[in-house]
């Protein structure tokens, strides 16, 4: 950009700002950027999430950390970009799982945090199946730490389950945010069938017991759920292509939610029910499938079943 | 090397000699122990594993032959399960981790070095007193008294019922007046394949053994449920209740995963005339906070490896008293002795840093049915980081200060003063012109 002598100032800033503008449109074709992509809704929902979590619920996550997730995120996403031969960076996917394991995982040691993260990446392309990958990657890592614990000895790293609190208008505000991001990708099936699913089991279980409508009405207002239910298990890349295959899953993930809650008694019933049956996605994929080719999905062109 | 050594040693004996009792965090002054709370139960729970010991203690201070105990357990309890505990043991933990006041004393500003001042002696720790109140009933249908045992100065039951009517005609007929609410209570945890844990007092087993107040109980058992029944004590109770649980275990923090959990504020200065109304300022300190969070929050007061504290607001817990509490899996050496004679009490200085492998997490929570409908159930996770309820007294230099740096020192008490007020006022709710009339009289008034 050139600055003449005779340049007035404004004139100087209008030049200024389309250089800018121009050199961002240059970055973000060359990072994959592409401005319509749902993802952004996603990555600002997540964003105002943390945020509120951080400064108005007290989360027990230090900034350096969630600095830390990205960082090792998109590092990993570049690496694994690069060995596997992907023509671009994209950096969308990586602060997506990065911002979701900022809310989502705690541990006492910042080098799980980062383990972390490079496993929920590296299972996107080591554990593929068919040419997609199979587990949402948070959920993995979520999974695969919670799940070594036993194996290790010691746990490394843990989920606050109520670290929402049960205020309702935290509810709405999730609510709202994840229409937001779900107008865009319609996939609220899957959301809407286990949240649904699950809840009616929960007023099945306080029928059975007897107890008073207070606690699955508790229960229901937790903000973990509907986090998991509209960012989690809605990921379009690692659930069933089609409409029916999608809510028959919703329902076993909820279901299987339920045992491990309330039956196994262990309170990362939703993470472990979605992690113990991805693998069987691919399986729901091809049983739909028949002749009839379903179209994968892809963030660029957003697909309505 | 003869003088060589006799030097080392000489300056090693003058350093020891010239470090004052310092401590780190501040001066011990005060603690808020559970005392403080009306109708506020203590419960101790050791959990490794599945491995579960329930210490209850509570405040019951009427007639010994109303007294009675209902516990839903998820196993059939053996008497090797049960024993006695002593409500000094239990104290002793509530006043370890209980939150605590500190003190400083600002140094002269005119002099470059700090001279430190003895601390002021604390309040001695009174008495504990805590005993439960327990009903008990009499013999209905599809109950089955799985065992009966006398233990210490209690007759327990151990009972298992088809259906909630049954066993609450049952116990009501034993002489436990059971509230009418109750039984659906009962219900769910009878359909839960739940046992009750009944217990009253023997009143001649109580006469033999000469205690004034009743001694808590602990039990013992296996299950992957971590968690505290609090329903039943939630269906007759005219008010919220308050109860203190006191958490040990070998990993870390313990926190509710059905309620949410906040760290009550902590590392605040408020103004020195808390130092006569300490108790009154934490009480009214959780009341806004409870307020604040629409009474549905757990709260975490202590989060703190047993091997050392700073400050410490009581002396060490020692090992064979972990032990009798439920913590079978210390280790490691006896913990620093208590206090020598000649030195001041313990929890006056600083203990070393030394670990131990038992972690301790002090929730208080103040419940009822409509805010706190289901029974409370923890996670044991890997966070060893210290938190400790800490309130912090700065006593303004008194002494003339005529240099410079003295000048600016008045004139940033003024802003302290302001500021302590403040948080005062934010914490508590207390009006602000008390506070400043209050501050006036210790001293602290705005120059």
């Amino acid at each position: 950009m050139r600055v003449q002598t005779t340049d007035t100032l404004p004139t100087i800033g209008r030049r200024i700002l389309s250089a800018s503008l121009g050199s961002m449109r240059h970055t973000m074709a060359s990072f994959q950027i592409n401005p319509r992509d749902a993802r952004i809704w996603q990555i600002v929902a997540l964003s105002l999430l943390l945020a509120f979590g951080l400064a108005k619920l007290g989360f027990d996550q230090h900034l350096s950390s969630v600095a830390l997730i990205l960082a090792t995120a998109l590092a990993t996403q570049y690496l694994g970009g690069r060995c596997v031969g992907l023509a671009r960076f994209d950096p969308m996917s990586p602060l997506i799982t990065g911002l979701s394991l900022s809310i989502l995982l705690r541990a006492a040691e910042p080098a799980w945090l980062m383990l972390a993260a490079m496993l929920a990446i590296g299972s996107k392309f080591v554990i593929r199946y068919d040419g997609k990958h199979i587990f949402n990657p948070a959920n993995f890592a979520l999974g695969a730490l919670i799940l070594a614990a036993p194996l290790v000895g010691f746990t490394p790293a843990w989920i606050s389950p109520a670290q929402w609190g049960s205020a309702t208008w935290a509810a709405f505000l999730f609510l709202s945010l994840a229409i937001l991001v779900l107008s865009r990708a319609r996939r609220a099936d899957i959301a809407i069938a286990f949240l649904a699913t699950y809840v009616a089991i929960l007023f099945a279980r306080a029928v059975y017991l007897g107890d008073p409508m207070t606690i699955p009405i508790k229960q229901m207002q937790s903000g973990a759920l509907l986090l998991f239910a509209f960012f989690m298990i809605s990921d379009p890349k690692t659930t069933p292509d089609t409409r029916q295959m999608r809510i028959v899953f919703a329902i076993v993930v909820a279901m299987a939610a339920a045992y491990i809650n309330f039956v196994l008694w262990r309170p990362e019933g939703l993470v472990f029910a979605l992690f113990l049956l991805s693998p069987a996605v691919p399986l729901l994929d091809r049983l739909a499938q028949g002749r009839r080719r379903v179209p994968r999905f892809a963030w660029s062109k957003p697909v309505v079943n | 090397m003869k003088h060589l050594v006799l030097a080392a040693a000489v300056s090693f004996a003058a350093l020891t000699a010239a470090a004052p009792a310092q401590a780190f965090c501040g001066f011990y002054v005060a603690k808020a122990d559970a005392k403080l709370f009306n109708k506020a139960s203590k419960v101790v729970v050791a959990r490794t594993g599945e491995t579960t010991a329930v210490t209850m203690a509570s405040d019951y201070q009427g007639d010994l032959r109303e007294f009675a105990l209902v516990v839903p357990v998820p196993t059939v309890i053996k008497k090797d399960q049960i024993s006695i505990s002593e409500n000094a043991i239990v104290d002793h933990l509530d006043a370890y981790s209980a939150p605590r006041l500190v003190e400083y004393f600002d140094p002269d500003p005119c002099r470059p070095m700090p001279i430190p001042r003895a601390a002021m002696t604390m309040s001695a720790p009174t008495g504990g007193a805590s005993a439960d109140t327990v009903r008990r009933g009499a013999a209905a249908l599809g109950v089955k008294v799985e065992a009966q045992y006398t233990v210490g100065e209690y007759d327990i039951a151990i009972l298992s019922a088809k259906e909630s009517d049954g066993l609450t005609t049952y116990l009501n007929d034993e002489g436990y007046k059971i509230p009418a609410g109750a039984a659906p209570v009962l219900a769910s945890y009878i359909k839960q394949d739940m046992k009750f844990f009944v217990a009253r007092v023997n009143l001649k087993e109580q006469e033999k053994s000469g205690a004034r107040y009743l001694r808590p109980i602990q039990v013992r058992y296996q299950t992957p449920k971590f968690m505290l029944p609090i329903r039943l004590g939630t269906v007759n109770a005219d008010g919220p209740q308050d109860m203190i649980v006191l958490m040990l275990t070998e990993k870390g923090r313990v926190e509710t995963t059905n309620y949410r959990s906040v760290k009550i504020p902590s590392n605040v200065e408020i103004p020195i005339f808390a130092k006569q109304e300490f108790g009154a300022f934490y009480k009214a300190m959780f009341d806004t906070q409870v307020k604040k969070d629409g009474q549905k929050a757990v709260y975490l007061e202590y989060a703190w490896d047993m091997g050392w504290c700073d400050p410490c607001a009581a002396d060490p817990v020692p090992n064979d008293k972990l032990v009798a509490l439920g913590a079978t899996w210390v280790t490691g050496g006896d913990t620093p002795a208590t206090s020598q004679p000649g030195q001041p009490p313990v929890m006056q200085r600083r203990m070393p840093r030394q670990g131990s492998n038992v972690f301790v997490t002090r929730l208080h929570v103040r419940y009822d049915a409509t805010t706190f409908p289901e029974d409370l159930m923890f996670q044991e996770t890997a966070d060893r980081s210290n938190f400790q309820g800490r309130y912090v007294l700065r006593h303004p230099f008194t002494g003339d200060a005529k240099c410079q740096a003295g000048q600016d020192y008045a004139r940033s008490l003024d802003i302290r003063f302001a500021q302590e007020a403040a948080t005062l006022a934010t914490l508590t709710g207390w009006d602000m012109a008390d506070i400043r009339r209050k501050m006036a009289a210790n001293g602290q008034s705005p120059r």
